[in-house]
């Protein structure tokens, strides 16, 4: 910063010498803006004493601090040099003796050293490794990824589907078009287990995929909750026309027709669960999801 | 200096020199010898333009969100452990929840003046974003980040993302519906990176979605790291400002190397001053009358719920439009897959930002004009970048739109997909319709004020004699037509 100012160039004098009068009115007003600030902050004090008040607070804050930031731009506009003054740009570049100076003090020494290439590359070296050590405790943060993202609990099937609850489901427990959330049993907090159970119509023209024609269980057929775009759940059923709808980012899927994505950014069907009834009548998970359920990953069909 | 340095007889005058406020000035001077750097700054000239407080709105705002969001940590608690509600809000008595978002309700209901700063907090960050956001499209349509100020494009560009970031992890340390909601996309999003993507979201969260770990460390990511590098940053942006001077607006008397304006004091710090209690005033008045992110009524995060409308704030809702707009493609091959939310969340979002770092470099290289500028251009006379930066700014307000989609249904009575499937076209068909409509505005406009543009006239500017510090030639410094 070795710049000066260099004034006077541009601009007209800003000092306007117009009436005493209105000068006197502005500086009443600027003062007026103090006052208001004053007292609106004294009834900010007040109003929190009393117990407080979001809304009371929030415009006596307001108050305060617009008062006082109008009484001061009241202030410079008024009562402040409005002139305009020009200041010379120097380069910003260093000239080349400058350079050649500099460069000549950083080498400083250098010509008592043999060889500074030896200890430079091993200096390098050293701290290059230490970069690499210290990147190591970065694996503290978090487990293996692992088979975790590839299974839920339903691998220890068979297991009874519940309600949140931890109540078991009965086929008679859902009437016709509706739908329930459900969980493997003892596992109602497994965010990656969430199930919707859906009850069909007969004359919706349900199409079991291949190999899944035995996967439901008196027209209810289940589904993994987490869309397969990016894991929102899929909390909405038009059972009409038998689709099911991700609220985030409205892909769609053909309940009867595995649960394909009809619309939307979702590329993959939502898994099936394969279901059955025990003897007592409660609907069961056989195996696990028809595969890995939620948003993809790099290696999900590994 | 010498008057205290040798004390003589005591004098009955009270003058000016023997105010405290004087006396303590002639203390510090002495050892630090500071009036002879603080009338430089005094002098430090500030051309004046309404465009040129953009930047300052967003460092006003940053101010209080420190200040704000302070207050608030002294109240949240960034735990996941499982408590039940007990507190005044009776809708949610008796509900189990975290931790997280219990103090987040105690926050908001039991602590007095808690509410209104955790408006005001959240305000704030909306409005910050909004000023740099509109400071960046002033430079870039002036041409402010051209030589030599590169480096303040970049460092604005990473106060950008980090605001964006922190703006984010900010709403999502409550653990309400909504901001679990967020966490998932965000989790996914990590979670398509191609082949490190299930390493680091398992190393983010600390284990699959939820996680355990979320929370506790966005907080000390939200409170602590990013504030920390956003407060170098800006001090490095202000720094490189006041080395490299303000550019100004052609006008009589402003070139390329001088800097015409008002002295900063005491007229320019007055009314920054001035402005800094205003914005505040706005922030307090916002937060204290229009509710804003109403956690009570999301209800605690259970990741087998959402609800329906699920927004981000608004400067994440580009990103949000872009994962709806964008169709249901994957790429499988040899066993592995691209996922589909890395195109929009990791390709997009990283295309978008290489290509702002790249701007100032890219046009250098383009029009071939590396030299220094100090005068900004008007918009007008630079219409291919101002129709390139319209067709941008058309492109990312398709895909904010798109991330109300289903707002807009429910609002106008719409099909959800006729309106995506709209976006889908729109984001390809807007930007060129509004680039070359732009484009001829410019041209429409630059010829009825008599002044050539850029595409017509070849600006060389000044670059070696003011480099070199020669004498500049004074018939040739007022040649170029842009002066005009």
């Amino acid at each position: 910063m070795t710049d000066l100012v260099e004034p006077g160039v541009a601009g007209p004098d800003g000092a306007d010498p117009g009436p005493q009068e209105r000068g006197r009115r502005v500086e009443l007003a600027s003062a007026g803006c103090f006052v208001v600030a004053t007292l609106a902050a004294l009834a900010l004090a007040v109003v929190y004493w009393q117990g407080g008040q979001p809304q009371a607070e929030g415009v006596l804050l307001a108050l305060t601090l617009g008062g006082i930031g109008t009484g001061i731009v009241l202030w410079a506009k008024h009562f402040m040099p409005t002139d305009e003054v020009a200041e010379d740009r120097h380069p910003l570049e260093s000239s080349e003796e400058e350079i050649a100076e500099f460069a000549a003090d950083f080498e400083a020494g250098q010509s008592t050293l043999a060889s500074r290439r030896i200890l430079l590359a091993t200096a390098g070296g050293a701290c290059a490794a230490l970069g690499v050590a210290l990147v190591f405790p970065v694996r503290s943060l978090g487990p293996r990824p692992g088979r975790g993202l590839k299974e839920t609990p339903y691998k220890n099937a068979p297991i009874r589907v519940v309600v949140e609850s931890g109540d078991p489901v009965r086929p008679a427990d859902l009437e016709i078009d509706g739908f329930i959330t459900v969980w493997p049993e003892g596992y109602t907090d497994a965010a990656d287990a969430s199930t919707l159970l859906i009850h069909f119509r007969r004359d919706q023209d349900f199409q079991p995929r291949p190999g899944r024609e035995d996967w439901t269980v008196d027209d209810i057929v289940a589904y993994s909750k987490l869309c397969t775009h990016v894991g929102c759940p899929v909390g909405l059923y038009q059972a009409q026309l038998g689709l099911l709808l991700c609220p985030c980012h409205q892909s769609t899927f053909d309940v009867m027709q595995g649960a394909r994505p009809v619309f939307g950014p979702a590329a993959r069907a939502l898994p099936q669960l394969p279901l059955a009834q025990d003897d007592d009548g409660f609907i069961i998970a056989t195996g696990d999801f028809s595969a890995p359920v939620g948003p993809g990953f790099w290696d999900r069909g590994r | 200096m010498s008057e205290l340095a040798t004390p003589g007889p005591p004098k009955r005058r009270r003058g000016p020199e023997h105010l405290l406020t004087h006396r303590l000035a002639r203390w510090v001077d002495s050892r630090l010898g500071t009036a002879k750097l603080a009338r430089t700054a005094l002098n430090k000239v500030f051309p004046d333009h309404w465009s040129f407080m953009l930047g300052e709105l967003g460092l006003y705002c940053f101010i209080v969100l420190v200040l704000t969001g302070v207050y608030l940590t002294f109240f949240f608690s960034p735990s996941l452990n499982t408590v039940i509600y007990q507190g005044s809000y009776g809708p949610l008595r008796g509900v189990e929840m975290s931790e997280a978002y219990r103090s987040a309700l105690e926050l908001s209901f039991d602590v007095r003046a808690g509410l209104v700063m955790r408006q005001i907090h959240h305000w704030a960050a909306l409005l910050f974003l909004a000023s740099l956001g509109v400071h960046l499209a002033r430079v870039f349509f002036t041409g402010a980040f051209r030589r030599p100020r590169e480096l303040n494009w970049i460092i604005g560009c990473t106060l950008l993302i980090l605001a964006m970031l922190n703006g984010l992890f900010g709403y999502s340390l409550l653990d309400d519906q909504l901001s679990g909601t967020g966490l998932r996309i965000v989790y996914s999003i990590t979670l398509s990176v191609p082949l490190v993507g299930t390493w680091l979201a398992s190393l983010l969260f600390g284990g699959e979605f939820p996680g355990p770990d979320i929370i506790s460390r966005l907080y000390v990511i939200h409170i602590l790291l990013v504030p920390a590098v956003i407060t170098i940053l800006l001090t490095a942006h202000l720094a490189i400002l006041v080395r490299q001077k303000h550019t100004h607006f052609p006008g009589p008397g402003r070139r390329d190397d001088n800097v015409v304006g008002e002295r900063m004091w005491p007229t320019y710090a007055a009314k920054a001053l001035g402005l800094f209690f205003l914005t505040s005033a706005l922030l307090a008045f916002l937060g204290g009358v229009f509710q804003i992110n109403p956690i009570w009524i999301y209800g605690p995060f259970d990741p087998a719920e959402v609800s329906a409308a699920s927004q981000p704030d608004w400067y994440m809702g580009w990103l949000d439009g872009a994962l709806r707009i964008m169709p249901g493609w994957e790429i499988r091959a040899f066993g592995f897959e691209i996922p589909n939310p890395f195109f929009p969340g990791v390709l997009l979002a990283g295309l978008t930002f290489t290509l702002l770092y790249a701007w100032p470099f890219l046009e250098a290289r383009v029009t071939r004009d590396h030299a220094e500028h100090h005068l900004l251009d008007r918009p007008r006379q630079r219409p291919v970048r101002t129709a390139l930066g319209m067709a941008t700014i058309a492109f990312y307000t398709v895909l904010f739109l798109g991330g109300a989609a289903d707002v807009l249904g429910a609002t106008f009575g719409l099909s959800v997909n006729a309106i995506l499937w709209t976006f889908r076209f729109l984001c390809l068909l807007a930007p060129p319709v509004v680039g070359v409509v732009t484009y001829k505005l410019c041209k429409e406009m630059s010829a009825r004020d008599g002044v050539p543009t850029a595409s017509r006239v070849t600006v060389r500017e000044i670059p070696r004699r003011l480099r070199h510090g020669e004498e500049r030639d004074e018939a040739e410094r007022e040649s170029p037509a842009l002066r005009s």
